[in-house]
Formats: C-alpha cells, sequence, structure tokens
C-alpha cells in the first residue's frame, strides 16, 4: 500500500464509508471510479480440472472473486474470456455458473473451446445466453466504448474460427461507427497468428482485424492461452490474460503446450484476474495475481 | 414383477452389458497430442479402446459425427464398438490438427 492510499482510506473510513482495500492495497482518491470505462477480465478457470497443476480451479476461482468484490472501485462489469469448464459437463456448468454469480459486478461470459464439447454451443447457450441475438457473438456500448463479444471456438472441424457469419455481422456491426470510436474486442482465441504451432492463432482473424484497423483505438482482449502476452499491430492493442486455473507454457519453451505444474507459491503468482481503465479509448491494464 | 418381465429385465442388461464385456481388440494412445498409432485397422464388431495419457484433456470425435468421446481427461479412457465397415475420420476438438483413422474391414464371419 501507497501512504497516501493508506491516508486516503482512514479518511474514507474515518467518515463512516466502509469499503475494502483491493489485493494490492490500492485505493483510489474520493469520488471512488475512475473517470472512464473501467472492467474487469478474467478467463480460463477449467472448473472440474483435477490434474497436478491445480487440483482446486474452484478455490482459485473463488479466491479471484473475494479479490475482485474487495476492490474499492467496482468495475462496471467482468468479462470472462471463456473455458469456464474443463470439459463442458452439466455439472461443471452448475458450479461455474454458481461461483460467477457470486460476483458483485455484473458478468459476461465467453465460451472457449473447453465449453463446447459434447455436442458444441446450445449447452453454453442455454447456460450464459449472449447480451443480444442467438448465435453466441454480440456488442453493446457503455461509457461511450464500443465492446464486442466475438466467439471463435464454435466451428466443429476448426480452432480458431470465426466463419463467414459472424465476420458479416461483424461488419455490419462496425460500418455505422466513426473512425474516433473506441473499440473493445473480446474473444476466447487470440485473434492474431500468436502461435501457429500450438493452435494459438484464428485462422480467419485477419479479416476481422481488417475491419478494425479503420479505428483510431482498439482493444483486443483474449484468453486460451493462460498467460499475459501483449502485441501491437497499428491502431490495435493485443492482450492476453492470465487463467484463474493453471499456467501454460510461454509459447515454444516446451515440445507441447498444456496444464504447466509448479510448487503452489509459484502457481498463485501466475493466476488470477485483470483491471481494464479506458483512457481516452486507450486500454490500460493492470494483471494482478493471487500471490 | 412377473417371470416375463424379469427375464426381459436379465435379457436387456445383458445385452446392454454386452458391448463393454467384449475386450478391446486394439488400443489407440493418446500421446504428446497425437494419436497412435494413427490409422488403425480393424474387423467390424471390434472393440477400440482410446487411452489418454497427455496431461492435457483430448477428444475422440468422428468427422462424421457418428461417434464422440466427450472431453477425456488425463489418464481417461473411452470404448467404441465399430459395427459397420468403413473408414472413419477422427480429430480432437480442442486440438484440431490432432486426427486419426479407424478403417474396418468386413467381418471374417460375415
Amino acid at each position: 500500500m501507497r501512504r497516501g492510499d493508506f491516508l486516503s482510506h482512514v479518511a474514507w473510513t474515518g467518515a463512516g464509508i466502509a469499503y475494502a482495500l483491493s489485493a494490492r492495497g490500492i485505493v483510489r482518491a474520493a469520488g471512488g471510479t475512475p473517470s472512464g470505462a473501467y472492467f474487469v477480465q478474467i478467463s480460463d478457470s477449467h472448473i472440474g480440472f483435477k490434474q497436478p497443476a491445480n487440483p482446486d480451479v474452484a478455490g482459485t476461482l473463488t479466491q479471484t472473486i473475494a479479490r475482485i468484490n474487495a476492490l474499492a472501485n467496482q468495475p462496471q462489469f467482468v468479462v470472462h474470456t471463456g473455458d469456464v469448464t474443463h470439459l463442458s459437463k452439466p455439472e461443471q456448468f452448475d458450479l461455474a455458473k454458481q461461483l460467477l454469480g457470486t460476483l458483485r459486478a455484473p458478468v459476461v461470459v465467453l465460451p472457449g473451446e473447453h465449453d463446447a464439447l459434447a455436442g458444441g454451443a446450445a449447452r453454453f447457450l442455454s447456460i450464459f445466453p449472449p447480451k443480444s441475438g442467438s448465435s453466441g457473438w454480440f456488442s453493446w456500448d457503455a461509457g461511450g466504448i464500443h465492446y464486442v463479444a466475438l466467439v471463435n471456438v464454435f466451428d466443429f472441424e476448426q480452432m480458431g474460427l470465426l466463419g463467414n457469419d459472424q465476420l458479416a455481422w461483424l461488419e455490419r456491426d462496425l460500418t455505422p461507427l466513426p473512425k474516433s470510436q473506441p473499440v473493445v474486442v473480446f474473444a476466447h482465441v487470440p485473434l492474431y497468428a500468436l502461435y501457429p504451432q500450438w493452435g494459438w492463432t484464428t485462422e480467419d482473424g485477419a479479416k476481422a482485424l481488417a475491419l478494425l484497423a479503420r479505428f483510431d483505438a482498439v482493444t483486443v482482449l483474449n484468453g486460451h492461452i493462460h498467460q499475459v502476452i501483449e502485441h501491437t499491430q497499428g491502431n490495435i492493442r493485443f492482450a492476453t490474460a492470465n487463467a484463474t486455473a493453471y499456467p501454460q507454457p510461454a509459447p515454444g519453451s516446451a515440445p507441447k503446450p498444456g496444464p504447466l505444474a509448479l510448487p503452489p507459491d509459484a502457481l498463485l503468482a501466475r493466476i488470477g484476474y485483470r483491471t481494464v481503465e479506458m483512457k481516452a479509448g486507450h486500454a490500460t491494464t493492470d494483471d494482478v495475481s493471487l500471490a | 414383477m412377473g417371470m416375463k418381465t424379469l427375464a426381459l429385465a436379465a435379457l436387456t442388461a445383458l445385452l446392454a452389458a454386452a458391448p463393454a464385456q467384449s475386450p478391446p481388440a486394439a488400443t489407440v494412445h493418446i500421446k504428446d497430442f497425437a494419436f497412435v498409432p494413427a490409422r488403425l485397422t480393424v474387423d467390424a464388431g471390434a472393440v477400440v479402446r482410446f487411452v489418454n495419457d497427455d496431461g492435457e484433456a483430448h477428444t475422440v470425435t468422428a468427422v462424421d459425427k457418428s461417434f464422440d468421446s466427450e472431453g477425456l481427461d488425463t489418464d481417461a479412457q473411452w470404448t467404441h464398438r465399430f459395427a459397420k465397415p468403413g473408414t472413419y475420420a477422427y480429430f480432437c476438438e480442442l486440438h484440431p490438427y490432432m486426427k486419426g483413422t479407424i478403417v474396418v474391414r468386413p467381418s471374417p464371419q460375415s
């Protein structure tokens, strides 16, 4: 905790306004909320996973949620960028929905490929209905930001793939917007060729990025790879997020991807949540671990 | 419960259990993000066992959707009886670049 923050905390509690310190002890100045859009991203909870890389994924998701609920500045929403479950089993969806329901802020949930097993998208969509439409992808506007939730895990034989229907929808969705409109895009699998050797790419992602290229400031936030990797392409800034379950190896650092088993303390340092604060259309991200 | 119903129940139970009781004619291992062997030939009616030896979850999913193991966690196994002759292409839904083929020959008895 910084000293100034501590003093402001004392001042506020002294005034009888109770609020909890965040995991990092960051308490914002009077007013409590950042001026622009402010949200939290979590990802890859893999509820149902029981391997040594994290024998208690429900526990680490619960801890993550507790940290987010304790933030003095409650996010305008929390987005989960997919792989809520490990194997799309009904009991895994039930537990995930129950846990995510304990967040104080509204939740937006996107599917990962682990949520689309055993017969495809239907089960996910019935448990986490899209904010609008029935395909799984949608957009909404809040606080001056145009948010787009894309799905690149619903094709039966290819992954990640957006597909022509979704690309046509995206074009219709973006066409009316001025180039000065700040845009934030969510999707499970990275939209650019982050590491195709491990399938960490969206085959038709370049078509979506071409539609986004004319905007002054675009932020693309993904999950899937269980680690933070940032990238910039023109005016588009990409950032993948840590999981709440377990890390995966850095691209090319191991023969294959997959759960990385670490000692318990090291695990907590590699999982957690991300705060995103929008200033003049640009995202400032802060990845906060559970350690 | 009448004798007839009981006999029918016993018969149903026997029939339902039969495929599981047939020992697997062959095993496909899932190891290092690959099906081993990637191509397997069996006789019609053979039971094939798929075993996930990887630290990562996988699926055994037919391209024609005629079979699907659903998610197989580490050390999980799944068996499937291939009744009809033909060539069955399958893949892992989680890692679609993982591909395999089961060739089913007409059974020698038929």
